[in-house]
């Protein structure tokens, strides 16, 4: 496994089209580029407003099938992670999403530009306890 | 289906995945990367958040001072201030669920796409979880008073 690159200029450039994603969210539609929570609003038991989210849900969708084709490098998995791994961890980010009531965009990015004490203690805690995972279980490497 | 509102989310969506995909959060071992704090440490992701909060603070606090959209719809905007048990156990699990396998879920659904069996079977589970939830809470609500 090779080690990690230090990309800060295509991160930081990949930051601004996020950034200003959540901008046109904001500013045409009203609401919070949260991907946890429009993604969560379809699959609840009363869905409300499925088109704009099953619209940016399918934006994220073929912009990754494009993108996969194009940049599969840009993709490439983790040797060694088990079935079980992969389960418990998408489990994990399905619930822990929902129960904390956003992500790393709604309350990571969205949250923290709000100046969310909120969103600042969520970002926190799950940073926080994603480095000890990551410490305790094995990164990459 | 909305003429007008759809086809902006489904753009906004696109721009959303090139920026995951160009920032490098498909990419689970530089996930892993930035999260290895006590091993070889990448901080190229704080650039990520950085850029992102750069572009969108400023949007944020220009709208915040409007009634409503651009295009006339209200601004719903998060109005729960309240840190509780819910928000701190929600963060933590999905902290350790991000830390096994490098994936949040955006950068997921994203990934789906690229057909791997690692970012399926994440993606999978965290949309079973999502909708696991939905379903206990909705009971849990009609069950209380």
């Amino acid at each position: 496994m090779l080690p990690n690159v230090f990309t800060p200029c295509a991160s930081t450039l990949g930051g601004l089209l996020i950034g200003t994603s959540a901008v046109l969210m904001l500013a045409l539609l009203g609401r919070i580029a949260g991907v946890s929570g429009i993604v969560g609003g379809l699959l609840s038991a009363h869905p409300r407003d499925r088109s704009w989210r099953g619209a940016f849900a399918l934006g994220l969708l073929v912009g990754g099938f494009v993108l996969a084709a194009s940049f599969p490098a840009q993709f490439a998995p983790v040797p060694g992670h088990g079935v079980g791994r992969l389960v418990l961890a998408g489990l994990l980010v399905g619930v822990g999403t929902r129960l904390g009531g956003g992500c790393t965009s709604g309350h990571g990015v969205c949250g923290l530009s709000r100046l969310s004490k909120r969103s600042l203690v969520a970002t926190a805690t799950f940073m926080g306890v994603a480095m000890l995972t990551v410490a305790v279980a094995g990164g990459a490497a | 289906m909305n003429l007008r509102r759809d086809p902006l989310a489904f753009a906004a969506g696109l721009l959303f995945a090139a920026g995951l995909v160009l920032g490098g959060m498909t990419n689970p071992a530089k996930v892993l990367g930035f999260l290895d704090v006590t091993g070889a440490w990448d901080p190229s992701l704080a650039f990520v958040m950085g850029g992102a909060i750069a572009v969108f603070a400023p949007g944020y606090w220009l709208m915040a001072r409007r009634s409503g959209s651009l295009l006339g719809d209200p601004l719903n905007l998060p109005t729960r201030s309240t840190i509780d048990a819910r928000l701190l156990v929600g963060a933590a699990l999905f902290g350790v669920g991000w830390g096994l396998a490098g994936y949040c879920p955006g950068p997921a659904l994203v990934s789906t796409m690229s057909l791997g069996r690692d970012a399926l079977i994440v993606a999978t589970a965290m949309l079973v979880g999502m909708a696991g939830f939905s379903l206990v809470e909705a009971r849990l609500r009609r069950a209380a008073p």
